[in-house]
């Protein structure tokens, strides 16, 4: 062989830049991902925090151990047979294939597991029972010594308190996962799951349904509101009082279609369970558990033909509603604050 | 007294039978912890069961750790037995005796860390959920 031919390497050039393209465009788009208001990386709770450095010590562990045996297949490679004796070899496996390894594992496993903990609960902890239901979440407050409070399709807790999550569903199995707060927990019919959480930053989040659940799986999630302490109090006590308002003629028009026969409006038309309670519906952020904005326009949408927001869905459709009368009963819903 | 338990362990013939006591007691003593605290759990109150959990697992980790170790520490006697040069891969009866008891005693360290790293979250969790 002569001398290095430049063109040798132009030659690989333009090949390794854009293979570097094609490899670096995904993982890029890919990381992009990994912020927002649904992500285990922005995390703004304790248990997410710790599931976070979690994984940042394995990926540091992982990635001085993937060196460390390369590094000693690149040496016993190199290394002329005879240099070391049978006795020096033991000695090399014993420190490096047994002992080394099992302290490196104890050390992890015991970090893992201490933060695997559950966050100690008190009696005077907030309780939240969430129910994953076909395709939306039903959440009742169990605030203590305060009254229970029901309301639908958004979770807001206070920074900075304990709160205990006790999780089931009616029918099929579903799956609460805040990302940003606490790992995914599984809503098993029969079955109560707990969880317990805490907040660190206020914010608006999001959270999602986590098992296959039906047709409408991925139009099953939830606005997470983390709110300070005063402010929380303020909305649970407003979240407690029924709907104000008189005899409006949207209120009649959600009776005469047969809207109360599985809503309630606390103070309106009070006894259905079927669908999310409604009694403060305007307050949310989304309709249709996150599936669309709290518009006017969605919520006329929504009600016209709810299966054609959400695929399967347990509401039936009222094509046949005139444009005057679903506007009075949107304007009438969207009030109801 | 001592030296009659090593003479002992010099008598006791490494076999196949002396090489599968290490895993099988790791196997039961990993069955133990999880029924056991499966069980409490279920009967007690999640916080309540955790003192019960504790004292049966550290029991059963002291046991299968004693087995295990005496186990070795046959293996480790036997395998110091004079007798051919390595390798240890006729088959004649000191090598087989000889590969046994190598094998033994690393089933016995392998099973005694996996004992001890089944019993660890019995003392770092404090509940059942
Ligand atoms: C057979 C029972 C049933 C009837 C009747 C019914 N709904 Fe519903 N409704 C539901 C269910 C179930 C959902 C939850 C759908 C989902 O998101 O998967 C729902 C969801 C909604 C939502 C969205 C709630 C939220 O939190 O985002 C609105 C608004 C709504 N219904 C309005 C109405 C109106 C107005 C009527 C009458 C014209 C009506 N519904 C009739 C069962 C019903
Ligand atoms: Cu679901």
């Amino acid at each position: 062989m002569t001398d290095h031919n430049p063109d040798q390497f132009s030659v690989f050039k333009p090949i390794s830049r854009s293979l570097l393209r094609l490899i670096f465009g995904p993982v890029l788009a890919l990381l992009y991902g990994c912020t927002g208001i649904q992500s285990t990386f922005s995390a703004f709770g304790v248990e997410a925090e710790s599931t976070r450095s979690l994984t940042w010590v394995m990926t540091a562990a992982a990635t001085v151990i993937t060196i460390g045996v390369l590094w000693l297949a690149w040496y016993a490679a190199r290394t002329p047979a005879s240099q070391l004796d049978y006795k020096g070899g033991m000695r090399v496996i014993f420190w490096f294939g047994a002992l080394g390894p099992t302290l490196l594992l104890s050390v992890l496993l015991v970090f893992s597991l201490s933060k695997m903990r559950t966050l100690p609960t008190g009696t005077d902890d907030l309780k939240i029972a969430v129910t994953g239901e076909q395709f939306w979440w039903r959440a009742r407050y169990l605030p203590v010594g305060g009254q229970s409070v029901e309301t639908a399709n958004e979770i807001r807790i206070p920074v900075g308190r304990t709160v205990a999550f006790a999780l089931t569903s009616p029918d099929v199995i579903h799956s609460f996962w805040i990302p940003g707060l606490a790992g995914k927990v599984d809503m098993i019919p029969g079955r109560t799951n707990d969880l317990v959480v805490r907040a660190t930053q206020a914010g608006v989040y999001r959270g999602v349904c986590a098992e296959f659940c039906g047709l409408s799986h991925a139009h099953m999630a939830f606005d997470v509101v983390a709110m300070e302490p005063a402010a929380f109090e303020q909305w649970l006590t407003n979240m407690a009082h029924p709907a104000t308002g008189g005899d409006s003629p949207g209120r009649k028009l959600f009776e005469s279609y047969g809207c109360s026969g599985c809503h309630t409006i606390r103070g309106h038309i009070e006894g259905a369970t079927i669908g999310p309670d409604l009694t403060h519906f305007g307050s949310r952020l989304s309709v249709g558990a996150g599936t669309l904005p709290m518009t006017l326009d969605a919520i006329s949408r929504f009600i016209r033909n709810p299966a054609s927001v959400k695929p399967g869905v347990m509401m039936p459709d009222f094509r046949e509603i005139s444009d005057k009368d679903v506007a009075v009963i949107s304007n009438y819903l969207v009030e109801l604050r | 007294m001592i030296c009659k338990l090593h003479k002992l362990a010099q008598r006791l013939k490494s076999s196949l039978w002396m090489l599968v006591v290490p895993p099988t007691v790791w196997a039961l003593h990993f069955l133990f912890s999880y029924v056991y605290t499966a069980v409490r759990c279920a009967k007690s109150g999640s916080v309540e069961a955790i003192v019960d959990i504790r004292t049966g697992i550290t029991v059963a980790t002291v046991v299968a750790l004693l087995l295990v170790a005496a186990s070795g520490y046959v293996a480790w006697t036997q395998s110091r037995i004079d007798g051919d040069l390595r390798p240890y891969q006729d088959s004649t009866d000191e090598d087989r005796l000889h590969f046994l008891a190598a094998a033994t005693l690393l089933l016995a360290g392998l099973s005694f860390v996996a004992i001890l790293f089944t019993a660890i979250p019995a003392f770092i969790f404090e509940d059942c959920i």
